[in-house]
């Protein structure tokens, strides 16, 4: 049998790209095409589905700015909130609506052509007045006339996808992604996006392989051909030869085995060969994922990504809808814990956001817009608490930067437990709240952060994007992205200090925790718990299993005194070598 | 029978997005037609989207159309509502 490196080193046939999610897929491929926004006039023949489906975009559509319009009262002043009002009367605008209808059945064509040119027509008539605020309104209906038309091409693509195929696309969105993961995809390959792209978090959490930023993948493969994805090393392969067929079906029989071989730590705790107990947990995305979290052998749930509801949802949910979500998943995982981060979000998210923020990243994200939007924050914390009644909740501020935000949200949720005390709904009275350590200057005040709350998470993605100030996303300057930096490493060692004196636990939930390579680094550092995607978890725990708390710690305090992110990487892949574990990737 | 009305704008800010939903929230309770009548052009009262196309600024004219069983009810209410500057003087 042929090494994988003569296999590559010979083919033409292959697309390098970043491997997103491991594992190995052979299968037919499905080009997914954005049509942004592109507006198909193609002709119909069930009419009464084509009405069925108007109906229910245009419910949707009222779904959403009900909700929109709800948070916006809140926010905003009065002429505001009554463009959004009208924008629902809009939706219930029998003229509108009546003549969509009409022209359906008459034209026989997509609803979507129908919508936009029937809208398009009460738009033009506002542009042609010479009032500048007729054009303001014009762009607002432009909004709504979007909102139904996104809606229409979300039912017409749901009843489009195949089961089953490899999605190839330029760009996934995690709405993307969740809606073919349930059409049971079995890979995804992108043109763009990184490590940290939603899309890739997600397949890893879904175990489903993929390979992200390949550039041009889209202008290469053919829609429904056979190609091979490796999210190992992070390739694919488009009209694969015999040879790499056979080549990559007996790695499948060999990663099976593999993993069948891991099975045994699904039992198993991981701790190092003198003992040490190391919590190994899940992240989780969707509520979806649940079932792999539960097979998956995780010590609880160390990240619930709880903004991926409105992903998921398209909306926010309200304190029942919440309460019934975060209970569901509490008593799924009982007596585990689990860890909700509270809705990571920026304003960018919110239409109705007058400001668009120059710098997203450095402006209104996190516990930043949830103290700003107090009563969204409110809903959230009492669901949490309504659904911490069997004591497994854990609650996680994110983005913290200073010390005032942690008392602000702790004064609130005393408000809130105060409300629910009043009446009379039983709740964790001791639920432990803990904060994200992402902006360097949380990790720089770990100390004094520490006393005051009951857990710490790094977030690495995050944090070393801050602490380098540079994009992941951004190609030109991704290199400067190094998660062995020695600045990265000193770091994280100087919030475990700064915890230590406060016992409070430590946590790290960003990708680092998925890199084999960084596990025992992590562990020497003096990390309680790594928490990861799903389907790394049996591997993380195979690697803490095979050396010891002594020796990892030892060579930990040599990468403090490193001087290069070279260095470091050296030292960890001597270690490795040293105790003669070995990595996945390698045998693959 | 048939009711024609004509009437002006006179609150300063014209007849801007939430009169014009006032408007059709009146014009729905009734049951009679109800158009919005301005240089030609006819515009369905009843519908938001058309009522927002009209760019009626402070003093601009328009005539109000009622046909049918309660046009006398819509009318007194509609009319009022225009005469009393959208509540805004």
């Amino acid at each position: 049998m042929k090494s994988f490196k003569e296999i590559i080193s010979k083919s033409k046939n292959k697309i390098p790209g970043i491997a997103a999610a491991p594992g190995i897929v052979i299968g037919k491929s499905y080009l997914f095409t954005k049509e942004k926004i592109e507006i198909s006039k193609a002709p119909i023949t069930d009419i009464e589905e084509a009405i069925k489906n108007f109906n229910e975009a245009i419910a949707q559509s009222k779904k959403e700015l009900h909700k929109i319009f709800q948070i916006a009262k809140e926010k905003m002043d009065e002429t505001r909130a009554a463009i959004f009002e009208a924008h629902l009367m809009i939706l219930d605008d029998p003229v509108l609506l009546n003549t969509i209808i009409e022209r359906i059945k008459k034209e026989k064509v997509q609803p979507e052509f129908i919508v936009a040119d029937e809208i398009s027509k009460y738009q033009e008539l506002m542009i042609i007045s010479n009032e500048s605020y007729m054009k303001e309104r014009a762009q607002d209906i432009e909004d709504i006339k979007n909102r139904i038309i996104r809606n229409l091409q979300k039912k017409r693509l749901h009843s489009k996808i195949e089961n089953e195929v490899i999605v190839v696309s330029e760009s996934l969105t995690p709405a993307d992604t969740l809606l073919f993961s349930k059409h049971s995809a079995l890979g995804f390959v992108t043109d763009h996006g990184g490590l940290t792209s939603h899309a890739a978090i997600i397949s890893r959490s879904l175990n489903i392989p993929a390979v992200v930023g390949t550039h041009n993948a889209t202008q290469i493969i053919k829609d429904g051909s056979i190609i091979i994805v490796d999210g190992f090393h992070g390739y694919v392969f488009y009209e694969p030869t015999e040879e790499q067929i056979r080549f990559y079906s007996e790695k499948q029989k060999r990663l099976y085995e593999l993993q069948k071989g891991l099975e045994e730590y699904k039992e198993k705790d991981a701790i190092t060969s003198d003992g040490k107990k190391i919590s190994v947990e899940a992240n989780v995305d969707v509520s979806g994922e649940i079932d792999i979290v539960i097979s998956s052998g995780a010590n609880g749930i160390g990240l619930y990504r709880s903004e991926q509801l409105l992903d998921e949802l398209g909306e926010f949910p309200n304190e029942e809808e919440q309460t019934t979500i975060y209970s569901k998943l509490a008593s799924r995982m009982y007596p585990l814990i689990c860890t909700i981060r509270a809705f990571d979000i920026g304003g960018d998210k919110f239409r109705f956001q007058d400001y668009k923020e120059p710098n997203p990243f450095l402006g209104l994200r996190g516990i930043r817009f949830l103290l700003e939007n107090e009563a969204l924050f409110r809903t959230q914390i009492r669901a949490i608490l309504r659904a911490s009644k069997h004591k497994n909740i854990r609650f996680m501020l994110p983005m913290i930067s200073t010390l005032d935000e942690i008392w602000k949200s702790k004064k609130i949720i005393e408000e809130c437990k105060k409300e629910l005390r009043k009446e009379k709904i039983e709740f964790d009275n001791k639920i432990k709240i803990g904060i994200m350590i992402e902006v360097p200057s949380a990790a720089v005040m770990a100390k004094e952060l520490a006393s005051e709350v009951d857990f710490f998470s790094i977030g690495t993605n995050d944090l070393i994007q801050y602490l380098m100030a540079v994009d992941r996303g951004n190609d030109l300057v991704a290199d400067l992205y190094q998660e062995f930096s020695p600045v990265v490493v000193r770091t994280i060692h100087h919030i475990v200090e700064g915890a230590r004196e406060f016992n409070t636990p430590v946590s790290l939930c960003g990708e680092m925790a998925a890199d084999t390579l960084a596990i025992p680094l992590l562990v020497g550092l003096g990390l309680d718990s790594l928490s990861m995607s799903p389907a790394t978890i049996l591997y993380a725990k195979r690697i803490i299993n095979s050396f010891s708390y002594k020796k990892a710690k030892a060579m930990a305090e040599e990468c403090l005194t490193f001087k290069t992110q070279q260095e470091i990487e050296e030292r960890i892949k001597k270690f490795f070598e040293e105790n003669k574990i070995i990595r996945t990737r390698n045998i693959i | 029978m048939m009711i024609e009305k004509k009437v002006k704008i006179i609150n300063k800010a014209g007849l801007h997005t939430r009169p014009a939903a006032t408007i059709v929230k009146m014009a729905s309770k009734y049951k009679c037609d109800f158009f919005i009548n301005r240089d030609g052009m006819s515009i369905n009262g009843k519908s938001i989207i058309g009522v927002m196309t009209l760019a009626a600024e402070m003093g601009s004219e328009l005539t109000l159309v009622f046909d049918g069983e309660d046009e006398q009810q819509a009318a007194e209410e509609i009319v009022s509502y225009f005469e009393r500057g959208f509540d805004e003087l």
